[in-house]
C-alpha cells in the first residue's frame, strides 16, 4: 500500500493561507496593521500576501493601533471585510477603547443592524524573555468583555481552518496566535508548531473545543501553549499508569461547556492549565463551570495551574517558574488523582 | 461670495429650525419625572442627555453638500448631526425614549444611534468616531467611489491621541475625510484656553499637511461656503480637511449641568444673535422669501418633530429578556 505524502506547513504559513485562500475568494478582505507588507508581519501570518496582492489590500500601517482598528470598524460597517493586526496582544492598552467600547458594542448597540466582521489578529504568549510588556497571553481579559468571539488553536491545521472561520463569521472576531507556534526559524523549533495542512480551503468551527487525547482517569484542559505541554505530561503520566483525557480549549469565546462536563462524567478529576494569569481568569471560568453544572461528577477539587499573578519576569529562570509546563503539570495532575 | 440656491437655503433653515425644535422638545420630555428633584434615572428619557441647541450651523452647514451614501460619524451630542444626515427621526426618537421600535431596539440610547440606512453613527467616547470615519474613507476609496466621510467632534476631542493617529492616516493616504471641529468654547467645564495649546484648532491641519478651514461666529452661510469646498475637494480625491466652526452651546453639557463655571449672561448674549433668527433674516430681506412660505416650512418641521415624539411614546418597551439577543448576528 501506497503511503501518501501529508503536506506540512508550520503556524505562520498555515495562517497566511487561509487569508490568502479568503482574499482569492472575495474581494472585500484586505489586511492593515504594523509591518504586514513586504515584512509579511514580525511573527510571519501575512507571510507573501504582499507580492501577491499589492499594498492596496495588503497594507503597512503608521504605529497607530487606535486609529487602524478604529478604521476596521469604519471599513466594516461600509460591508468590507478587515482583517487587523495587533503585532503584541500586550499592545492592547493603547487601543482597547475601539476593540471593546467599539468593535465589541456597535453590533448590540445597533440592536444587530451594524455588523462588523473585523478578524483582529493578535501574537500572544511568552517563553522567550521578552519580558512583561511582550508576552502575555491576555486571554481571559478578551474574553472578558462580551460581544467578541476569542479563540486561541494550537495546531496548524486549526489555525487554518479557524482563521477561515473567523473571516467568514460576521461577527468581530479575535483571533489569537501563539508566537512559538508559528515555527519560525528564530524562536525555539517545537514539533507542535509544524503539522498536517490540507492545500483547500476548510473550516473549523469556532465554539467546538476538542478532545485530543482520550483517557479515564483525569480531565485535564490546555488551552493553546499549555495543551501542548499537557499532552507532554499526559505521557509520562501514562507511564504512571494514569490515563488523562486531554482538551484543546481551541475556542475561548463562545466557550465549549459541554465538551468539558462531558469529560468530567468520565474522568471525575479536572485540571485546567493556562498561560495567563491565575486569578479572574478562564481556569477560574472552566473551574466555575465544574462547580455549578458538574460538582457531583467530580470526586476531588478542581485543580488549577497558571502564571501566579505576576507580570512575566525577563531573566531565563524567573520566566519559567512562572509559565506552566509537562513537569508542573504531571506534579499537579499526580496531586489529583491521588486525592 | 457665491451665492446660494434657495433649494439649499431653505433646506438648511428647515432643518436647524427642526434640529431646534427637536432639541427644545427633548428638553421637556427630559425634565418630566426629574422635578422637583433632579434624578438621572427618573422620567420617561433616562441616563445623560446632552443637547445641540445652538450648534444647529455646523451640522446643517455641511450635511447639505452630503449624500446618502457619504458617511458621518458624531459624538455623544449627536442630534443636531443625525436629523442633518437624514437620520429616520421616529426610529431615532424611539430609540431615545428606549422602546423597540428605536434604531438600537432600546439598546444603545441617546449617545448610540446607528442608522446604516442613511450611513450615520455616533458614540460616547471623545474623539473615538475619528477612526470610523477614517475607516469609510478608506472603504469609499478602496470602492472607487467618489463617497466621503465626515466626522464631528467637539474642540475637546482634537487633543485626543485618535484625532492626532487618524489625521495622519488620513493625509498619508489622501483620504476623503473631513473633520468638522465643532468649538463650543468647553469641555464640560474646562474652557478651550485652559485646554488647548493653539488658538484654533484648523491651524493644525498644517501639521498633517492637510487643508485646514475657520468658520467663525457660528455662521452657518460661511459654514455652507467652506464646506462646500472641502467635500468637492475630497470627492475630487484632493484629501482631507479639518473645518473649525465657532459656534455656541446655549445649554449646560447635559441637562442638570449647574453651569457654575460661566457667566449666567453668556448665553443671553449669545442667543442675541442666534443663528437660526439670522438665518431668517436673511431669506426674508436678501432673498426675498415671503414670511408666510417660511411659516409653513416651519409649521412642517414641528409637525414632523412632534409626529416623532408620538412615535416613540406610543411604542412599546423591549421585552426585558430582549437585554440577551443580538449580541452575535
Amino acid at each position: 500500500m501506497q503511503k501518501t505524502k501529508q503536506r506540512l506547513l508550520t503556524g505562520n504559513k498555515a495562517i497566511a493561507e487561509a487569508i490568502r485562500l479568503e482574499m482569492e475568494r472575495d474581494p472585500n478582505v484586505f489586511v492593515m496593521g504594523e509591518d504586514v507588507g513586504v515584512y509579511g508581519g514580525i511573527f510571519g501570518a501575512t507571510e507573501g500576501l504582499f507580492q501577491q496582492f499589492g499594498p492596496e489590500r495588503v497594507i503597512d500601517t503608521p504605529i497607530s493601533e487606535t486609529a487602524f482598528i478604529g478604521a476596521a470598524i469604519g471599513a466594516a460597517a461600509e460591508g468590507m471585510r478587515p482583517i487587523v493586526e495587533l503585532m503584541f496582544v500586550d499592545f492592547f492598552g493603547v487601543c482597547m477603547d475601539q476593540i471593546y467600547n467599539h468593535m465589541a458594542k456597535i453590533p448590540y448597540m445597533s440592536g444587530g443592524r451594524v455588523k462588523l466582521p473585523i478578524v483582529l489578529m493578535t501574537a500572544v504568549g511568552g517563553g522567550y524573555s521578552d519580558a512583561a510588556q511582550h508576552s502575555q497571553t491576555l486571554y481571559a481579559t478578551f474574553a472578558h468583555l462580551p460581544g467578541m468571539k476569542v479563540v486561541a488553536p494550537s495546531t496548524p491545521y486549526d489555525l487554518k481552518g479557524m482563521m477561515i472561520s473567523a473571516i467568514r463569521d460576521d461577527n468581530p472576531v479575535v483571533f489569537m496566535y501563539h508566537k512559538t507556534l508559528q515555527g519560525l526559524g528564530w524562536m525555539d523549533q517545537l514539533d507542535a508548531s509544524v503539522g498536517h495542512v490540507p492545500e483547500e480551503a476548510y473550516t473549523v468551527p469556532i465554539g467546538k473545543a476538542k478532545v485530543v487525547r482520550e483517557g479515564t482517569d483525569i480531565t485535564i484542559v490546555g488551552i493553546q501553549m499549555t495543551t501542548h505541554h499537557v499532552l507532554e505530561a499526559a505521557k509520562k503520566l501514562e507511564q504512571h499508569g494514569i490515563q488523562a483525557e486531554v482538551i484543546d480549549l481551541r475556542s475561548l469565546v463562545p466557550l465549549d461547556r459541554e465538551t468539558i462536563l462531558q469529560s468530567i462524567k468520565k474522568t471525575h478529576r479536572l485540571l485546567v492549565v493556562d498561560e495567563d494569569y491565575l486569578s479572574y481568569g478562564m481556569t477560574a471560568e472552566i473551574a466555575a463551570i465544574a462547580a455549578e453544572e458538574g460538582l457531583y461528577d467530580l470526586d476531588a477539587p478542581v485543580r488549577r495551574l497558571a502564571v501566579p499573578d505576576v507580570p512575566i519576569p525577563y531573566s531565563r529562570p524567573l520566566e519559567q517558574f512562572v509559565l506552566p509546563n509537562a513537569d508542573k503539570i504531571f506534579h499537579e495532575a499526580m496531586k489529583l488523582v491521588n486525592e | 461670495m457665491a451665492t446660494i440656491s434657495l433649494d439649499h437655503l431653505t433646506w438648511m433653515y428647515e432643518t436647524m429650525y427642526k434640529i431646534r425644535y427637536y432639541e427644545d422638545k427633548m428638553a421637556e420630555a427630559y425634565a418630566e419625572g426629574k422635578n422637583p428633584v433632579f434624578n438621572i434615572g427618573a422620567g420617561p428619557v433616562p441616563g445623560e442627555m446632552h443637547l445641540a441647541t445652538g450648534q444647529e450651523p455646523a451640522a446643517v452647514g455641511i450635511c447639505v453638500h452630503l449624500k446618502k451614501e457619504d458617511t458621518v460619524t458624531s459624538p455623544h451630542r449627536p442630534h443636531h448631526h443625525a436629523i442633518a444626515k437624514g437620520v429616520d427621526l421616529n426610529r431615532m426618537t424611539a430609540e431615545i425614549f428606549g422602546k423597540v421600535t428605536g434604531l438600537g431596539k432600546g439598546k444603545g440610547g441617546h449617545m448610540h444611534l446607528f442608522d446604516p440606512d442613511v450611513k450615520f453613527s455616533c458614540g460616547g467616547i471623545v474623539g473615538a468616531g475619528i477612526p470610523h470615519a477614517l475607516g469609510a474613507a478608506l472603504a469609499a476609496k478602496k470602492k472607487g467611489t467618489d463617497w466621503v466621510a465626515v466626522a464631528f467632534i467637539g474642540e475637546g476631542a482634537a487633543n485626543q491621541g485618535a484625532f492626532h493617529e487618524s489625521l495622519n492616516m488620513a493625509a498619508l493616504w489622501n483620504l476623503p475625510l473631513i473633520v468638522v471641529i465643532e468649538n463650543n468654547q468647553y469641555g464640560i467645564s474646562v474652557p478651550k484656553s485652559a485646554s488647548t495649546s493653539v488658538p484654533s484648532n484648523d491651524i493644525r491641519a498644517v501639521a498633517y499637511g492637510m487643508k485646514g478651514y475657520y468658520v467663525k461666529d457660528n455662521d452657518p452661510i460661511e459654514m455652507y461656503h467652506v464646506s462646500k469646498e472641502a467635500v468637492e475637494r475630497a470627492r475630487k480625491g484632493e484629501g482631507p480637511s479639518i473645518i473649525e466652526i465657532e459656534t455656541y452651546r446655549y445649554l449646560g453639557h447635559f441637562q442638570g449641568d449647574p453651569e457654575v463655571y460661566r457667566d449666567k449672561n453668556e448665553v443671553t448674549l449669545l442667543r442675541e444673535k442666534d443663528p437660526i433668527v439670522r438665518m431668517r433674516q436673511i431669506l426674508i430681506q436678501e432673498y426675498g422669501i415671503e414670511e408666510q412660505q417660511l411659516i409653513e416650512l416651519e409649521n412642517k418641521a414641528k409637525q414632523e418633530v412632534e409626529a416623532a415624539y408620538q412615535f416613540a411614546r406610543e411604542s412599546d418597551y423591549p421585552e426585558p429578556e430582549d437585554a440577551l439577543k443580538d449580541l452575535f448576528v
